[in-house]
């Protein structure tokens, strides 16, 4: 691959003694839509959050190996961390609405990187609520606390939040389990629009929605990349015999 | 034979289980509007002779000439409790912060055990400790510093000895309160581009405040309720204490010194009683404040 936006070398993972990633060799396209796919417990969202040093906060986690985010080394190099993750927006599998209002959610990231003036933050919120299409729904009550909202809501509040930080990549991992179809439909529609601007990295374990809206597929079991490639080329000629059957669906 | 060997109906044993359950739930809703009525009954002799206004803004103590002024031990009992949330809320606050948040596992581990033996500690020992540390250093070090006289039986080290007893006590709640944060929550601020330190004062503090308040509503009624080792170093003069170096004579502390002693005096009972029924007043008063204030801030944030 040319340019990868995020090259993943050699990345073993241990938690306590037990190996969670065994040697990954990943590549990941710029402005793409890529999915990890694989069966539970193999290690997809702990591959995701190593991405972005989340796995820094647990002190028993070991990392070796190198991952290069624009051809930087982030884990061997003294990069700061809060500038990494701000390159990152993360959507996990509930959301998790801040402690606060609608209109502070949206505002925090852009508050603790010194952000202040009112009428910038306002311009701000109001961009990215309606960049989430969650806008109309909420302008007459941004001062409500975000827990208020219904859950497929408050996926859409933490996409907006993920995306006033402005980043780069998007990290989502399992996004649209705990939610309706309709807001799941929503969340899948809004990141085929994104990858114009951003490169999304998704974490699924629903073989059809990988199918509806990869570009790149990267399939993960025990822990192991068993082969990544183009949606394309996996889905329709794939290599390797696990492959195979996942997509068959003769797994677990 | 046992009951299991009866020929009972299995909807008849469950029905037996469901009552004698009820009964246990129904002695305990009754244990406290019991003993609000059992000690407003022995008090309200006081009440009808003097007065309510009297007993409780007067701090005219007399009990040989009939005059009962409780202002003196209820300004006593509010300013060593105060003073001793005071000193041990940030210490607990800050403390279970850092053993949730920063050390190492293993000092979470180590201190575990610690804290319940500090809190298993009779009060008695604590108040022992106060006499032997506390009171020379009060009279010796921190009141001469402040410009002050004191034998060091005062206010301070009451609230020092007060302090250090409530603190296992809050300290073990507010670390399960914070382990309670969701761990999706902290990644979330941590991915936005916040620091470490950013996280736990804007979202994880946030996040746990109505059980920190609960936590210090729970440490004010034992504090306030605390008698022995209180007694023991707060110097029981009857006077309305104007600095933490004068010496104060809390509820608890009256009705332990005299209950049984100065019975023959008229009315004394009855005053000890009512004593007891303030503190239970104000103890239930301190409980609904903290949840009226949990209340607000759920509606309002979470």
């Amino acid at each position: 691959m040319e340019n990868p936006k995020i090259k993943v070398q050699n990345l073993n993972l241990f938690i306590g003694k037990q190996q969670i990633l065994k040697n990954v060799n990943v590549e990941i396209p710029e402005k793409k839509i890529t999915i990890i796919i694989g069966p539970s417990g193999c290690g997809k969202t702990t591959l995701l959050k190593s991405l972005n040093r989340l796995t820094d906060i647990y002190e028993d986690i070991n990392v070796q190996g190198n991952i290069f985010i624009n051809n930087e080394d982030i884990l061997n190099t003294k990069t700061d961390i809060t500038i990494l993750r701000k390159k990152m927006g993360l959507l996990s599998q509930r959301p998790y609405p801040l402690p606060m209002n609608i209109y502070d959610n949206i505002a925090y990231g852009l508050r603790i990187s010194g952000r202040k003036q009112k009428k910038y933050l306002d311009k701000r919120v109001e961009h990215y609520l309606k960049q989430a299409n969650l806008w109309d729904e909420v302008k007459d009550r941004l001062k409500s606390p975000a827990s208020a909202l219904s859950i497929g809501q408050q996926q859409r509040l933490c996409l907006a939040r993920g995306l006033a930080v402005d980043p780069e990549i998007i990290l989502a991992d399992e996004p649209t389990s705990a939610l309706d179809p309709i807001s799941s439909q929503y969340i899948e529609e809004k990141f085929v629009q994104l990858k114009e601007h951003y490169t999304i990295i998704m974490v699924t374990h629903i073989l059809r929605q990988a199918r509806r809206i990869a570009d790149y597929v990267v399939f993960m079991y025990l822990g192991e990349i068993i082969e990544q490639g183009t949606a394309e080329e996996f889905f329709n000629n794939p290599q390797q015999e696990k492959t195979k059957a996942y997509l068959k669906g003769l797994f677990n | 034979m046992k009951l299991s060997d009866l020929k009972i109906s299995r909807q008849l044993r469950s029905k037996l289980h469901n009552k004698w359950m009820y009964l246990c739930f129904a002695v305990i809703l009754i244990l406290a509007p019991a003993l609000l009525f059992g000690l407003y009954i022995k008090s309200a002799p006081l009440f009808e002779q003097n007065g309510f206004s009297e007993v409780i803004f007067s701090n005219e103590w007399k009990p040989l000439s009939g005059k009962f002024g409780f202002l003196s031990f209820i300004l006593s009992s509010l300013w060593v409790t105060i003073l001793a949330l005071i000193l041990s809320v940030p210490v607990c606050i800050l403390t279970s912060i850092y053993l949730i948040y920063y050390a190492k596992g293993f000092v979470l581990k180590i201190m575990h055990p610690i804290i319940d033996i500090l809190a298993g500690i009779p009060s008695v020992i604590y108040g022992v400790w106060g006499i032997l540390m506390i009171v020379p250093m009060v009279s010796k070090d921190i009141a001469p510093f402040f410009g002050y006289e004191t034998t060091g039986f005062s206010i301070l080290s009451g609230a020092i000895v007060l302090a250090v007893m409530i603190i296992p006590f809050m300290l073990n709640i507010l670390i399960e309160i914070l382990r309670t944060v969701p761990e999706g929550l902290i990644e979330s601020s941590l991915s936005l581009g916040a620091s470490k330190w950013q996280t736990i004062k804007f979202v994880v503090v946030k996040k746990a405040l109505p059980g920190i308040v609960s936590s210090i509503g729970l440490g004010l009624s034992r504090a306030f309720g605390e008698t022995i080792a209180v007694l023991m170093v707060v110097g029981n003069v009857v006077q309305n204490p104007t600095n933490v170096f004068d010496a104060g004579y809390p509820l608890p502390a009256l009705i332990a010194n005299n209950y049984g002693e100065m019975m023959s005096i008229p009315m004394y009972d009855s005053a000890l009683m009512l004593a007891a029924l303030i503190l239970f007043v104000i103890v239930l008063i301190f409980n609904i404040l903290s949840r009226i204030l949990i209340r607000r801030y759920e509606i309002k944030v979470a």
